[in-house]
């Protein structure tokens, strides 16, 4: 018993030890970790790509401006990865409401951005990291 | 061993075939079925639940698993049905074939599990789930041979809490799995419930712990506690070292380095009990 909670109290700490090495070498911004405004760009035209590609999701966008999209997403994922940029658009909820965007959906536009940063040359630690900045958001997109 | 591992491999090739899938999750965070039946690791039991459904989606799943240490061979298959992300039924039957002893014991599982709070992936708390798994078990005179307080049914319950950090360890993602389970069952229950040393409930702490080193591998370790019940079949922990691999949202293959500890040791094994675990995983539904 007392190895036991030895052993896990171990497998804890190994957990919370790497996770807050992690936090203490991010002084370099998500957004300068991936490649900058260049990456970002890119992130961007692939998304919109994808989405145009996607008979389930591009029906959320049909009526959209596309540049405006393109103009608004990028200094969106500019601001929220630490980038220089500052987010000039409605705030998310707002965006999203009247949408109701249902959990698959939303889980597969996720999808979708993963395969436009694949697409835009970011490897899968760089692919985390973006995730790990905008999951927090997923709260105000769905169901609105 | 062969055959049992050509009739695993078989069976979820057939499965993983005609497979679709409520996919709404995403890829790698449905987890895998443990030996069970229910949605978990390999040993133990996640919060997740076995398919890739969403909240407006329901998905089917079928595993085949098979263990071969030194004196016994274990081989589990079962499926289960996962509902809205929120309710999962399995059905499993585990068939334990004591090679150096002779014979088989075999035993039918049936669990339920509801997640009751947060997403594995979003929530900024670990996603958690209760469940109870209800044993029977077909054949019980060695069960009866060696003490066990009742051979032929028990139940356990369990809560479980899981959690994915993305990005957590330099860009990799970590998911960790602590489940409390009280129980009865000696060795899973294939040599019953309860027995001469200890006839009542434990309370067993069972964790795991990986790293997902692409979207589709992940390697990590389990750690399972067990009660110690028969004054004449020690019964040890179990831990694991495991890999999966999960190609896409139909099919997970895992394998692992498994140490089972004493298990009837001096009756039907000669000590510790250690070896490979192989588990293939498909989405029917």
């Amino acid at each position: 018993m007392k190895s036991t909670v030895l052993k896990l109290k171990l497998l804890l700490s190994v957990a919370l030890l790497s996770s807050g090495c992690a936090h203490l070498q991010s002084h370099q911004s998500v957004y300068d970790k991936i490649g900058g405004q260049t990456a970002i760009n890119a992130i961007a035209d692939a998304f919109i790509d994808q989405i145009e590609f996607d008979r389930e999701i591009f029906p959320y966008f049909a009526e959209s401006n596309v540049d405006r999209f393109r103009e608004k997403f990028s200094e969106h994922l500019c601001a929220s990865t630490g980038g220089p940029c500052k987010y000039t658009g409605d705030d998310m909820v707002r965006v999203h409401t009247g949408m109701n965007i249902t959990e698959s959906h939303f889980n597969r536009t996720v999808d979708l951005l993963v395969a436009a940063m694949k697409k835009a040359g970011l490897n899968y630690r760089q692919q985390n990291l973006v995730l790990r900045e905008l999951a927090p958001m997923r709260g105000d997109m769905l169901y609105k | 061993m062969k055959t049992c591992l050509a009739r695993a491999l078989l069976s979820l090739c057939l499965l993983a075939q005609a497979a679709w899938a409520g996919d709404g999750k995403l890829l790698a965070t449905a987890g895998l079925s443990q030996l069970e039946g229910t949605g978990g690791g390999g040993l133990a039991p996640w919060a997740t639940l076995s398919g890739y459904d969403s909240r407006d989606e329901w998905s089917l799943s079928a595993f085949s698993s098979a263990v071969k240490v030194d004196d016994y061979k274990l081989h589990a298959w079962g499926v289960s049905a996962s509902i809205y992300d929120r309710v999962e039924v399995s059905v499993a039957q585990q068939t334990f074939d004591l090679s150096s002893f002779g014979g088989e014991i075999r035993q039918n599982v049936v669990g339920l599990k509801a997640r009751l709070w947060g997403d594995v992936v979003y929530s900024d708390w670990p996603q958690i789930a209760l469940g109870i798994q209800h044993k029977t078990l077909l054949e019980k005179d060695i069960a009866a041979a060696l003490g066990a307080g009742d051979a032929d049914a028990g139940t356990d319950v369990y809560l479980a809490a899981t959690k994915v950090h993305l990005g957590a360890i330099h860009g990799y993602n970590l998911v960790w799995n602590l489940a409390v389970r009280a129980s009865r069952a000696n060795q899973l229950g294939l040599l019953g419930y309860g027995g001469d040393r200890k006839n009542s409930y434990s309370a067993l702490v069972e964790g795991s712990v990986g790293v997902l080193l692409t979207r589709s591998l992940a390697v990590g370790l389990e750690y399972r506690q067990k009660p110690d019940n028969l004054g004449a079949a020690k019964e040890d922990h179990w831990r694991d070292v495991f890999v999966t691999y999960i190609p896409n949202k139909d099919v997970s293959f895992t394998l692992a380095w498994v140490d089972l500890g004493k298990i009837a040791d001096g009756i039907a094994s000669d000590g510790d009990q250690r070896g490979m675990y192989l588990s293939i995983a498909g989405a029917l539904w």
